[in-house]
This record gives structure tokens, C-alpha cells and sequence, in this order.
């Protein structure tokens, strides 16, 4: 209990819900292999954000069971060998636009309740 | 995707994470790892493949679907691994389930379906009620002439309409077969009352509907169907009646059954009056339904109808005329007869089927723990508590399912069974499976299967699951608490068991003191049968008596005839109509404690051919005929009730016939019979059925009294009678003990019903006993073997374990018998020569059940004391 806490400290999980909305923001530069994706997210957040296997898998197939993504496998371009990428659908465009905007009155709407004097000024 | 591309979907996920994998491996070799070393950072960073995989299949939207099949592959697996136990299992639930679905397919059709006429909530049948009669439920006839002025005096009701019993001879205009049937006169309003349109023609109209009105009939499809075959041209023909001419005017819906799916054909009511009973207010006969006005409450209208009959009464005090009025829903009043039996059938399946639960619940807790140590091992492995939960409701699910489904098979069939076998149940033709009653027994699978499932499942996969695995190595003494909960569940199970028994035993009495009921006469050897001579032609006392003796003379000459006789109504076939009447001698009290006694019309030699003994005086004789007919005997009965300690012979009576007295001397007293079994003895009058006065004498049933089978004597009599008049039909052709049988045949059913189900209940509380011990016993061997190793005798080790078994039983009776005190109340209105507390009974169940449960547990207990304890120590 005590050591998961600690680690916390450090690092994060990516909070419940934004992980669909990472992914697509990742693959609106591209298209994607899983990897890429979760080392991509970890990388721009200078490792803050840790994106475990066990849900970044999960999120992607539903994504794709949504009709937000869809995969394809290609040989990677630097490697001598075939991986799974991922392309963003113009569906999947119009819902990160949906879950940005979203998470921007979610975040406001935090920030108003937990900072309200630096609101007001 | 389709869900069976799963397969091919599930080999791209593998394909998928495997190169991700490889991809992460290959980046920290880049790194400088040695290739074991990134082998290992990589499968660190990358988690449990195989949870990943998990997780990602759960996103894929048929997994719960995939985990049923799961179970339910699982489930069936482990069924048939033991066949036997599912089989019986199935069949158990399958025969709760079914009998259950039954009964209350019979229940909603017959007692909570509203009637099939409009608002029809709205409808209420109208009775009188007499202050001081005690005799009855308090509900009476109605006279036509208090129905007339309730109708013209009061406003509470929308409507009131009229009907009554009625018989009748249709007869063939073109001399088809004369056929007599049961026919109801209706007012001309009842029809459009009930909300009821003739499928051909019209109904009544007021006209019609007076006592000297045109002759018209409405026939009703059955008698539409069968006997003008459904040929819609017979409206507006005429048919012939008791051999007079009436007008077809229309035939009535095939659904119209009401009151009673045996009535053939309706009359006018008016029309089954003459013009001078049309008025009376003391003759009582029919039935008043009355439709509710919105926003006035039966009390209100009943109340009403009660002040005018009050006044009438008080204008008739001389006549048996009824001081109130009592009103009560129509459908109450249609089914008031079969509400209690069909609801202690119910209680009975219910019960029934609660046996079949438990004992399902104890055969699964004892798979359970015989499971015990894998599915702790389960457990122990990460397996979720409510997986396993989940895995063995699945299993009882299937069990119930399966249970269900030949248990709706069973239902259907039993259902149209039960409906066609129980004599006169009202509404039987309502009576079918529907959408409703499927959901009846798809919500009986599934609460059966909590019911029974739920509480292995929880107890095996509790909180001591570890326990499992750790009394593995030797488990001496068994588990306490599973004992414990066994045995409390084989406690419900007996004393459910033991509440059936009792109420089977208490109706199987009744129906057999019905059944034995001295009748007071001879039974064997007797053959009845009735016939009524058309008073058209038979319209003078000559003609009767003419015919009467000549038949009787004809009958008697018959070879293997020992006696032939004529009476208007032989004992057991059912309630006789009574009247008033004063002693002369003896003068009634007051009006309120009147005289009320059967009457019957008998030839001279009936006491003798049916064996009634004369007590005082002497019967009839061939003396007492035409006009000098005022002569009666009475019954002892008639004797001891109305002139206590005084010699009848000698005495008159006096009765009105047509509003006009009559004396009539008491030629002597003969014994008692008994007419309607159900009821205490009636008292009675005879008068000589040589009288011939038309229409009191022109209905007989004859009386044979033969020297071979009575049945083969039936038809040699059916000759002779026409012989004389080949146009009369003859009916009910019945030895006394299928009268007998007829009358207690509904009796004999629900105690035979009854009766079987809890015999099969104590089928299964024994079987579920037996079950327990034994299991007991082998969870016990060890310690048992110790026990006998350090010197116990084998007599010790039998008493053990038979009272170990015993215990529970005689719990369950005592906790039984006790609810039984409660139950058998409420079937208190179908017991007859018995009580509620009989004691024989009580004791005659409690007696049962111990020798039951004492056979169920001496097995395992012999079989525990047979032991070998060195086999029994060396078995782990």
C-alpha cells in the first residue's frame, strides 16, 4: 500500500476517461503503433503519465470497436518487421474536437471551484 | 466483427501484443541489455500478457455472452458427469414446476380472470336472506314476485335481470331423438345487461317475456352445434319443446357458458310461471343479477333493495317470505364453490414444489462440499468468489431450466386434464395456457433456482474457503456447520411434509366418509333411471297412474328383476326440494320457526325394494291412488324434529300447493336416507306417487333392485319403457354406488390430488434424509472407525447415527404438526364426519413419517456400523 503510494508521487495513471482522448490526440500527427502510442504519451509528459499495457490494449480496441481508429498491419518503416498501426478516422476526428472541448469545461469548471480567488483577478 | 470471427480476432490480439512485446525487447537490447536481461526489462514494462489480453477481450462487446457459454458448457459438463443425480433432480423439479404452472393456470382462469361480459366488476347477484334460518350460507333463492317489485321500486342499479334453472324435452319436429336438457328461463333485459349479442337472431323481448308470451328459445352454441349443426337457417324455425311448438329467435355466442356450460337452452323467465306464480313471494327459485350505477356503492343499492323487501315481507307475514336482502360480486358467487379447493390445491403444489427446492438445495450443498477442495484450490488461484458463485447457480439454473421445460410439457397436459376431470367446475372452458402462464413458470425456474441454488453456492464459497484445503489431509468429524445446514433444511422440508400429509389425510377422510355414507338404504344391486313424461300428453292423473303401475307391472315380470319401484328422487343423488308446512296438531311457534321438510313422491313398494324400514304405522298402499291421495308417510327424522315424544301416525300436515292447503294424514313413519351426503340428515315427507297429479308425479326415477348386475338390467328396462311410449327419453341410468361416486366425485378428487402430492413429498423428505445420513456417514468413516477401533459396539455406532438422523425428523414433525394445527383451519369447509384437530389423523401422519424416516436412516446407519475400521482409517 505504502510503496504504491509513493510511486504516485512520481508518476501518475492517466486519469479515467482521458485516455481515449489521448490516443486520438496522439494519432491526429499519424498513424501509430501501440508502443509508439504509450511511449509518445509517456515521452511528452517527461514521464508522468505512465500508460500501463493492460489499459492502453482495452482502449484501443474499443476505440476501434467505436469506429474512431482503424488498424492496419504495415511493415515498420525502420524495422524488418510487420506491427499493427493505428489511423485516426474522420469520426474519430470529430470526437476528439467533442472530448477536447469537453475536458476544457471540465478542467475550467475544476479550476473554478478549487482556485476561486486567482479566477476573480 | 462478428462474434464468430472471434477466433480470428483472438489470434490478432496474440499477433499484436507479441510484436509489441518484441519491439520493447528489441529497444532495451539497443539499450545494451544483455538479450535475457531485455527479455525480462521488457516483459516487466509490458505486465502480464495474459491479463492484457483479458482486459482487451472484455471490451469486446459479447464477452458476458461468451462467459454464459462458458458456464453453461461448464455447467452441463459437470450434470453429466452424474447422470442419475441430474436425472432425478430434473424430474423433481420438473413435476413442482409443472403442478405448480397447473394450478394456478387453473387459479388465474377460474377465480382471477374477470368474467367475460362488460364491466363486468360492476356486476352483483342479489339474494335473500332470512332472518332465523340457520341451515345454509345465508344466500337464498329469490322468489319472482319480490324480484319484480325490487326491479319497479328501486333505483340504486343501473339494471336488474332475472334467471333460473329450468328443464326441459327437445324433440324432434321431423321425429329425430328425443333428448332431455337442462334449460334456464331469462329475463328479456339479462342479455343486454350482461352485455351479451346473440351470434345469430335476437334475444327475448319484453313481450316475450310473460307468462303466457309467444313460446320462443334462444339455443346456445353447444346445442346449435350438435344438434341443428350449426345451420345459422333454424332462426326463426320452430323446435318442439315438451312437445309443443317454440320459435327459434337466436342462438347465443359460443363463448356464453353462464351460469352453466350444461345449460342447452334459455326461455323467457316470465314464460316458465304460470300467470299465478308470477307474483309469489314464497316460492323461491331464482337468481337476480344487478349491474352497479356509477358512484353508488353495493351497500347503497343493496340497502335499498333490503327496505323494499322488508316491506313485503312484513305485507306476507304468514308466508315464508325473507326479511332482507344480501348481495355479493358475481364472480364470487360463480366460483364460490371451488375457491377453497382450488386454493388448497395451490398451497399444496406450493408446498410440494418448496420440498423439491430444498431437496435440490441439500443435493447441491452435498456435491459442494464433495467439491469443496477444488473449488478452494479455485479460490485460492485468484478464481473471483463471484465467479464461482456464478458457475454454480449456472449449473442449478440448468437444472431448473431443464426442470421447467419438462414441467410446462407436463403442466399442459395435466392442465386441460385437471380442467376436463373436475365435475362441475365453473368457467372450465376458460381454462388455457397462455403468455401469462409461461411467465409463470419462467419466473418459477428462475426463483426455484435461487432459491435452491443460492445457498449451496454462497455456503461453498464462503469466508472458510481455505479451510477447504487445509482439512484435506484428514478430516475427522466432517464439517459441523454444512452438517448443520443440512439438517436444518431436511427440518423445513419434514415439517412442510408433514402439514401435507395431514391435510391429505384429513380430505381422504372426509371423501371416505362421503364415500361410505349410509345412505340409509340399500345400495347394492340397485339400478336407477330417470325419465319425465311430457304433461302435454300426460295432462290428467289417469294417464300418469295408467302409465306409472303399468310400467311397474311390466318392470316386475322382467327375469332377474327382485323389485321395481318409483320415487321422485333417490338418496344420495343430491339436495331435494323442501317446503313449509304446519302440523295441525302441533302448531308452528311463530312464523320465524316455520316447518321446512323434503318432499317426495314414492310408489307403495319403494321401502321395501330399497330396504327403508317402517318404524310406525304401515306406507302406502294400492289404496292410496287418484283422488284419495291425502296420505303421507314420514321419515324418523320428520318424527323426532317436529313432534318430539309424540306418535306421528295419526297426525296431519298441512302443505300449500298453488297457494291452497292441503291436509294430509300420517299414515307412519319410516327411517331415515339421506340425500345429499355433505349435508346432516333432512327431515322428509312422502306422498303417494299414485296420486298422478301431473305435475308433481309425472317425474320419476325408477328403483330396480335386480338379482345379477344391476347395469345388465339397464337396457331390458329401457325396452319396457318404450314399450309403452317409444318418445320418452330416458336419462341417467346410474347404479346406486356411481350415484354415490358422482356426487362425491370432487370431494374424491381434491383428496386424491391432495394425497398424492404429499406422498410424493414424503418420497422426497425421505429421499433427501437418506441422502444427508449417508453423506454424513462417509464424511463420518474415519471417525467412526476410530470410535469402533478403541472398542465401541457396533449396537452404539447404529444408535448414533439413526438418532443423528432421527433428530431432525422429529424436529421437523413436532414443528409440523404444530403448523398443521393453523393450516387445517382453513380447509375446515371441505372436511365432513372429521375436524380440523382429528386426532386419528395426527397420529396416523406422525406414526407414518417416523416409520418413514426410520426406514430413510436405519440404512446409513447399519451401513455406519458395518464399518471395518481399519479400511475406515486407512482410506485417506
Amino acid at each position: 500500500m505504502s510503496s504504491m503510494a509513493k510511486e504516485t508521487k512520481q508518476r501518475m495513471a492517466v486519469l479515467q476517461g482521458t485516455l481515449d482522448m489521448l490516443i486520438l490526440r496522439t494519432l491526429l500527427y499519424g498513424q501509430a503503433h501501440g508502443h509508439q502510442i504509450g511511449k509518445h504519451i509517456q515521452m511528452t509528459t517527461n514521464e508522468f503519465l505512465q500508460v500501463q499495457h493492460g489499459s492502453l490494449y482495452p482502449a484501443l480496441h474499443r476505440l476501434e470497436e467505436k469506429g474512431w481508429v482503424t488498424s492496419k498491419w504495415e511493415m515498420a518503416p525502420d524495422r524488418n518487421r510487420e506491427l499493427k498501426y493505428y489511423r485516426l478516422t474522420s469520426k474519430g476526428k470529430k470526437q476528439l474536437v467533442v472530448e477536447e472541448s469537453q475536458w476544457k469545461q471540465m478542467a475550467d469548471a475544476v479550476a473554478r471551484v478549487m482556485w476561486p480567488a486567482a479566477e476573480e483577478s | 466483427m462478428r462474434w464468430w470471427q472471434r477466433g480470428k480476432r483472438d489470434a490478432d490480439l496474440e499477433r499484436e501484443l507479441r510484436s509489441d512485446l518484441d519491439l520493447e525487447e528489441e529497444e532495451q537490447r539497443e539499450r545494451g541489455f544483455s538479450p535475457e536481461e531485455a527479455r525480462y526489462a521488457a516483459l516487466r514494462a509490458f505486465g502480464n500478457p495474459t491479463v492484457i489480453r483479458e482486459q482487451t477481450r472484455a471490451t469486446w462487446g459479447w464477452t458476458w455472452l461468451e462467459q454464459f457459454v462458458r458456464d453453461v458448457k461448464y455447467g452441463a459438463r459437470t450434470l453429466l458427469r452424474s447422470p442419475g443425480f441430474t436425472l432425478i433432480s430434473v424430474l423433481v423439479m420438473a413435476v413442482g414446476i409443472g403442478a405448480t404452472t397447473s394450478l394456478f393456470t387453473m387459479v388465474r382462469a377460474v377465480l382471477l380472470r374477470p368474467l367475460p361480459f362488460r364491466d363486468s366488476g360492476k356486476l352483483v347477484m342479489l339474494y335473500e336472506h332470512f332472518r332465523h334460518k340457520t341451515l345454509g350460507d345465508g344466500f337464498n333463492a329469490v322468489a319472482p314476485g319480490d324480484y319484480r317489485e325490487w326491479r319497479s321500486q328501486t333505483h340504486g342499479f343501473e339494471e336488474m335481470a332475472v334467471m333460473r334453472g329450468y328443464g326441459g324435452i327437445v324433440s324432434g319436429v321431423r321425429s329425430e331423438l328425443p333428448e332431455v336438457v337442462q334449460s334456464a328461463g331469462g329475463s328479456a333485459n339479462l342479455f343486454p345487461l350482461l352485455g351479451v349479442a346473440p351470434a345469430f337472431g335476437r334475444v327475448f323481448t319484453e313481450a316475450e317475456d310473460q307468462p303466457n308470451g309467444v313460446p320462443v328459445v334462444l339455443l346456445t352454441w353447444n346445442l346449435f352445434e350438435r344438434r341443428f349443426a350449426g345451420d345459422p337457417s333454424i332462426v326463426g324455425k320452430q323446435i318442439h319443446l315438451d312437445t309443443s311448438p317454440a320459435t327459434v329467435v337466436g342462438v347465443l355466442p359460443s363463448w356464453f357458458t353462464y351460469p352453466d356450460a350444461r345449460i342447452q337452452l334459455w326461455i323467457p323467465y316470465a314464460q316458465t310461471f304460470s300467470p299465478a306464480d308470477y307474483g309469489m313471494h314464497d316460492g323461491h327459485q331464482s337468481m337476480v343479477v344487478a349491474r352497479l350505477k356509477p358512484g353508488v356503492s353495493t351497500e347503497a343499492a343493496t340497502g335499498e333493495v333490503s327496505a323494499v323487501q322488508y316491506r313485503i315481507h312484513l305485507a306476507n307475514a304468514s308466508k315464508p317470505v325473507a326479511e332482507d336482502v344480501w348481495s355479493r360480486p358475481m364472480i364470487d358467487d360463480l366460483v364460490r364453490n371451488v375457491r377453497t379447493p382450488l386454493l388448497v390445491l395451490l398451497g399444496a403444489v406450493g408446498c410440494m414444489l418448496l420440498i423439491a427446492c430444498l431437496n435440490l438445495t441439500n443435493l447441491l450443498v452435498a456435491r459442494a462440499a464433495s467439491r469443496r477442495k477444488e473449488v478452494a484450490m479455485r479460490g485460492a488461484l485468484g478464481g473471483s468468489r463471484l465467479v464461482l458463485i456464478r458457475e454454480q447457480m449456472t449449473e442449478c439454473l440448468l437444472i431448473c431450466l431443464a426442470g421447467g421445460g419438462l414441467g410446462s410439457l407436463l403442466s399442459l397436459a395435466s392442465t386441460y386434464w385437471l380442467a376436463a376431470h373436475w365435475r362441475n367446475l365453473p368457467r372450465a372452458e376458460s381454462v388455457h395456457v397462455d403468455g401469462w402462464v409461461l411467465t409463470f413458470a419462467l419466473s418459477l425456474v428462475v426463483v426455484t433456482a435461487l432459491l435452491a441454488g443460492l445457498v449451496p453456492a454462497l455456503s461453498s464459497t464462503g469466508k472458510g474457503l481455505l479451510l477447504g484445503l487445509r482439512e484435506s489431509s484428514r478430516s475427522v468429524g466432517g464439517n459441523a456447520s454444512r452438517a448443520r445446514l443440512r439438517k436444518t433444511m431436511l427440518t423445513a422440508e419434514i415439517a412442510l411434509t408433514v402439514v401435507l400429509l395431514i391435510a391429505a389425510g384429513l380430505l381422504f377422510k372426509s371423501f371416505l366418509h362421503l364415500r361410505m355414507a349410509d345412505l340409509g338404504c340399500r345400495v347394492d344391486h340397485v339400478i336407477t333411471m330417470k325419465f319425465g313424461l311430457p304433461e302435454v300428453q300426460y295432462d290428467t292423473r289417469d294417464k300418469v297412474v295408467l302409465f306409472h303401475e303399468s310400467l311397474l307391472e311390466r318392470l316386475r315380470r322382467l327375469p332377474g328383476m327382485r323389485g321395481a319401484a318409483l320415487v321422485s328422487s333417490v338418496p344420495g343423488a343430491g339436495p331435494v326440494g323442501d317446503r313449509t308446512f304446519t302440523i295441525q296438531e302441533r302448531p308452528a311457534p311463530s312464523y320465524s320457526l316455520q316447518y321446512v321438510a323434503a318432499t317426495l313422491v314414492a310408489d307403495p313398494q319403494y321401502f321395501s325394494v330399497m330396504q327403508i324400514p317402517v318404524l310406525r304405522g304401515r306406507v302406502f298402499t294400492e289404496r292410496e291412488r287418484l283422488n284419495n291421495d291425502h296420505y303421507v308417510v314420514v321419515t324418523r327424522r320428520f318424527a323426532d324434529q317436529f313432534l318430539p315424544g309424540d306418535d306421528p301416525v295419526g297426525k296431519h300436515v298441512s302443505i300449500s300447493w298453488d297457494n291452497k292447503p292441503e291436509t294430509y294424514e300420517i299414515l307412519g313413519e319410516v327411517g331415515d336416507t339421506v340425500f345429499d351426503v355433505t349435508r346432516p340428515v333432512q327431515a322428509a315427507i312422502y306422498f303417494p306417487i299414485l296420486s298422478g297429479i301431473p305435475d308433481r308425479t309425472t317425474e320419476a326415477t325408477i328403483v330396480a333392485y335386480t338379482a345379477g348386475d344391476p347395469l345388465a338390467m339397464s337396457m331390458p328396462i329401457q325396452r319396457q319403457i318404450s314399450a309403452l311410449e317409444p318418445e320418452l327419453p330416458v336419462y341417467n341410468a346410474l347404479t346406486m354406488d356411481q350415484i354415490l361416486g358422482k356426487t362425491t366425485a370432487s370431494q374424491g378428487f381434491a383428496a386424491n390430488l391432495v394425497l398424492a402430492f404429499s406422498a410424493l413429498s414424503l418420497l422426497l423428505a425421505a429421499g433427501g434424509l437418506y441422502g444427508v445420513l449417508s453423506y454424513l456417514v462417509t464424511q463420518r468413516g474415519p471417525e467412526i472407525g476410530i470410535r469402533l477401533a478403541l472398542g465401541a459396539q457396533r449396537e452404539q455406532v447404529l444408535r448414533l447415527v439413526l438418532f443423528d438422523g432421527l433428530r431432525p425428523a422429529l424436529v421437523g414433525l413436532v414443528l409440523g404438526l404444530a403448523a398443521s394445527v393453523g393450516a387445517t383451519r382453513l380447509i375446515r369447509s371441505m372436511l365432513y364426519g372429521t375436524g380440523p384437530l382429528d386426532p386419528a389423523i395426527f397420529a396416523a401422519v406422525a406414526t407414518t413419517l417416523m416409520a418413514v424416516a426410520a426406514l430413510a436412516c436405519l440404512v446409513p446407519a447399519w451401513r455406519a456400523a458395518r464399518i471395518d475400521p481399519m479400511l475406515a482409517l486407512r482410506s485417506e
